[in-house]
């Protein structure tokens, strides 16, 4: 589990994280959202006990990461901004020295090593210096590195960077595995899709302040005030003068459809569908419009420069 | 339970060590610069002495040639370690730069061990080239040129090198665990480079000169320098630091108010800073100003021991001291440079700030070598008196006692101000960044120099110049 409490870091005058408040429970997927520099490698690297808080405080899988630094890195399994590959090693010894470094025995070494480059499809290259592998194959080495010792909490920041997209849904499909073995996971991304797909929560953070979180449905329906609907006639309307019942706002009309908003559509849609049925509009289709998470984003980020912050 | 932790240690840094060796055996920008210095470098060495010895001998000088070989001994030791100064340099700034630091500080791996390991990365490859190198120009110079090493002498000159090494690579891997780039690493390593460049021109005079038993003080020195660093080091490394520092920025304007804020302290008037901070400061300095008064007291005694040394002729002390040469000069205030007191004042200062500016860059320690000159005239000069039958007392209260009354107090404060300075850079300082606990300690020494040590040393200078030269005309011409 993670829980953040005012986590606050300052560099000079300058605050890169600002009183953030997150708790994300085992078995949950938490992504973490943003512009470039708003704050989301701080957060990472306040957690992974790299960087002191200025304010606040923060528990990773139990400990505090003012006073258990250690332990908390005993427990977390990072995977970085950059890979931070060491060029002239194989990708064997690479692991072997971060698996050393995390205390594993003989045995676990070599059995975590073997399964995971079987897992990330790198054992064919596990001899070859990693300075000579693909963005791609280094990606994979480094979230290898990540789980090697079964960190109940993972941090990740952009995992599928740089990975085509076979490679890139098997890391997906991956982080999804480890959520449901209730591991703890936050992963840094730009990718709303992604997002969407694996998170059980969001979190829009822009200026080191969480500007919104929530699941993804949360969001939208919290950015979505009024429920919005398409209907769509089998003619064209031809300018036909649409009159609309009480409580439902037309926000778009085309040649053979119309939008409109509503805060009951429970009352209201039953009402219209039988008002146009009544103006000789043949409806052929009404779907309910959801905003995407794209537009979520664009909108709470947007908000913020609006608010001059 | 404590063999136990001491081993889980080792394993951590040795960890590091060795990932680190690993990949430095794999750079052909390491390993070929290694092979030149320790096998190329050697055998050039041997040709110069070889070529060198039959010069000299032909005019009749073989003792040029007897000190050039275990002088080029030490050379073809010191060269490698040349490269030690690059690969500790980088150590954590490169991987800082190259982005492969964060995982590793994301290790469970503590502080201590990060830093251990890569001192030992450090120091072993260069240090491996340097033993190989002295070897090569040994077995070389031995069958070449016909010159055997004592056994002591060898161990000597590997005891030294050992201890260079230490030096500048503890004081690289201390650069770049504070630096935020290569570039900042490499100009700061000037620190290092002309120290040791002053150092190896003392040791090669030494060695010219045949005295080859000081070197052994030179290598303790460069030892406890060696150990000073690797606390100030340790004391300094923060893993939360590392990546905190983006830009190396000299902000003069935050430099000033923290300084000032120190300085000031909570006081509200200046009667009330001196009573608080100024006294809170000079109590903080009382321990190492104990510590002061050994290391002058050693002065003293290691000149009056160079009184058998270096002999002063004693005919023409008693000829000065009987003559009332002495007597006639005090009467006109001539013994002592006929200075203001204004200048006499001036030039202690400058002896303080001098001691103060080597203890800074010290630890102290050049600081307490300046200070304990005038002492070690002092016990010289005494000795000198005893020796031809002269008491040396009479010296002692005539010419110094009176004013040293309050220029000996000012010299003990500002020695302990000096070593509590320096020994603040050896120091943890939880709570504060490296920069902070710097000007707090500057702060904490101008306090104790403004406050208590500048007119302590103004009193001195009146009595010197007003009191004393009555005083010692008085006892003088009893």
């Amino acid at each position: 589990m993670i829980e953040t409490e005012n986590l606050s870091k300052a560099f000079n005058d300058f605050w890169a994280v600002s009183g953030i408040n997150l708790r994300v429970e085992a078995g949950q997927v938490l992504a973490l959202l943003g512009p470039n520099g708003a704050g989301k490698t701080t957060t990472v690297r306040l957690l992974t006990t790299i960087l002191r808080p200025t304010y606040g405080r923060a528990w990773v899988a139990g400990y505090d990461v003012l006073n258990q630094p250690e332990k908390v890195r005993s427990s977390v399994g990072v995977l970085t901004e950059g890979h931070g590959l060491y060029p002239r090693m194989s990708a064997d010894e690479y692991l072997d020295f971060f698996a050393r470094a995390y205390r594993l025995s003989a045995h676990e070494r070599k059995q975590r090593i073997d399964e995971l480059l079987a897992f990330f499809g790198l054992a064919e290259a596990r001899r070859k210096q990693v300075g000579q592998f693909s963005k791609g194959m280094r990606q994979k080495l480094a979230l290898a590195r990540a789980l090697l010792h079964k960190p109940p909490v993972l941090l990740l920041d952009e995992p599928t960077s740089a990975m085509d997209p076979a490679s890139a849904r098997l890391v997906r499909d991956a982080i999804l595995e480890l959520r449901s073995n209730e591991r703890t996971i936050i992963v840094c991304t730009h990718n709303l899709s992604e997002a969407e797909e694996i998170a059980d929560q969001i979190a829009i953070i822009n200026h080191g302040k969480i500007i919104l979180q929530g699941s993804p449905q949360q969001l939208k329906v919290a950015l979505q005030e009024k429920a919005r609907f398409r209907v769509r006639f089998a003619s064209a309307l031809n300018g036909h003068r649409l009159s609309l019942v009480k409580g439902a706002e037309l926000l778009q009309q085309g040649e053979n459809w119309l939008l409109y908003q509503t805060a009951q559509p429970e009352s209201v849609n039953p009402s219209l569908i039988q008002a146009l049925t009544q103006q000789g509009l043949p409806i052929l289709t009404i779907e309910e419009q959801v905003c995407s998470l794209e537009e979520v984003y664009l909108h709470a980020i947007e908000g913020e420069l609006k608010d001059g912050r | 339970m404590a063999v136990e932790r001491l081993q889980n240690f080792f394993a951590g840094a040795l960890l590091v060590t060795v990932r680190e060796v690993r990949e430095q055996f794999r750079d052909w920008r390491i390993i070929f610069p290694i092979v030149v210095l320790t096998l190329f470098f050697p055998v050039l060495m041997n040709y110069t002495a070889n070529r060198l010895v039959n010069f000299v001998q032909q005019y009749d000088a073989p003792i040029i040639g007897e000190r050039l070989i275990p002088f080029l001994l030490m050379v073809v030791g010191f060269f490698p370690m040349s490269i030690s100064l690059v690969i500790a340099l980088e150590s954590f700034v490169g991987e800082k730069e190259r982005l492969t630091i964060e995982p590793l500080l994301c290790t469970p791996l503590s502080d201590t061990q990060l830093y251990f390991g890569k001192l030992l990365a450090s120091l072993t490859p260069p240090l491996l080239a340097s033993y190989l190198g002295t070897f090569v120009y040994l077995i070389g110079v031995t069958y070449k040129v016909g010159w055997r090493a004592e056994p002591l002498f060898i161990v000597q000159i590997f005891v030294l090198a050992t201890m260079q090494a230490l030096v500048m690579v503890s004081g690289s891997v201390v650069i770049s665990s504070q630096t935020t780039s290569v570039r900042a690493a490499n100009l700061l390593a000037s620190f290092i480079i002309i120290p040791m460049a002053l150092l190896l021109q003392a040791i090669s005079a030494l060695m010219f000169w045949g005295r080859y038993s000081a070197l052994w003080w030179v290598a303790l020195g460069l030892l406890i320098i060696a150990g000073l660093l690797i606390r100030s080091g340790l004391a300094q490394f923060r893993r939360e630091e590392l990546l905190e520092r983006e830009m190396d920025t000299l902000n003069l304007h935050w430099i000033g108010r923290t300084f000032w804020r120190f300085f000031k302290g909570e006081a509200r008037s200046l009667r009330g800073w001196w009573r608080s901070e100024v006294l809170r400061s000079g109590r903080k300095a009382l321990l190492p100003s104990g510590l002061t008064v050994l290391v002058l007291l050693l002065g003293g005694y290691v000149g009056a021991s160079q009184a058998k040394v270096f002999v002063l002729p004693s005919e023409y002390i008693q000829e000065y001291w009987n003559s009332g040469e002495v007597i006639s000069r005090l009467g006109q205030l001539q013994l002592l440079p006929s200075y203001s007191v204004g200048l006499v004042w001036f030039q202690n200062l400058r002896a303080i700030f001098l001691a103060s500016l080597g203890g800074f860059f010290s630890f102290g320690v050049f600081g307490m070598l300046v200070l304990l000159l005038p002492f070690a005239l002092i016990g010289y000069f005494m000795a000198s008196l005893v020796q031809v039958g002269i008491s040396p007392w009479v010296f002692l209260g005539a010419f110094i006692l009176p004013h040293a009354i309050l220029e000996v107090p000012a010299i003990l404060i500002a020695g302990g101000a000096i070593l509590r300075m320096g020994a603040s850079f050896a120091t943890p300082a939880r709570g504060q960044t490296v920069g902070e606990a710097w000007l707090r300690a500057l702060a904490d020494w101008a306090r104790v120099m403004i406050g208590l040590v500048m007119p302590l040393l103004l009193g001195a200078a009146l009595v010197e110049m007003l009191i004393t030269p009555r005083l010692a005309f008085w006892l003088m011409s009893r």
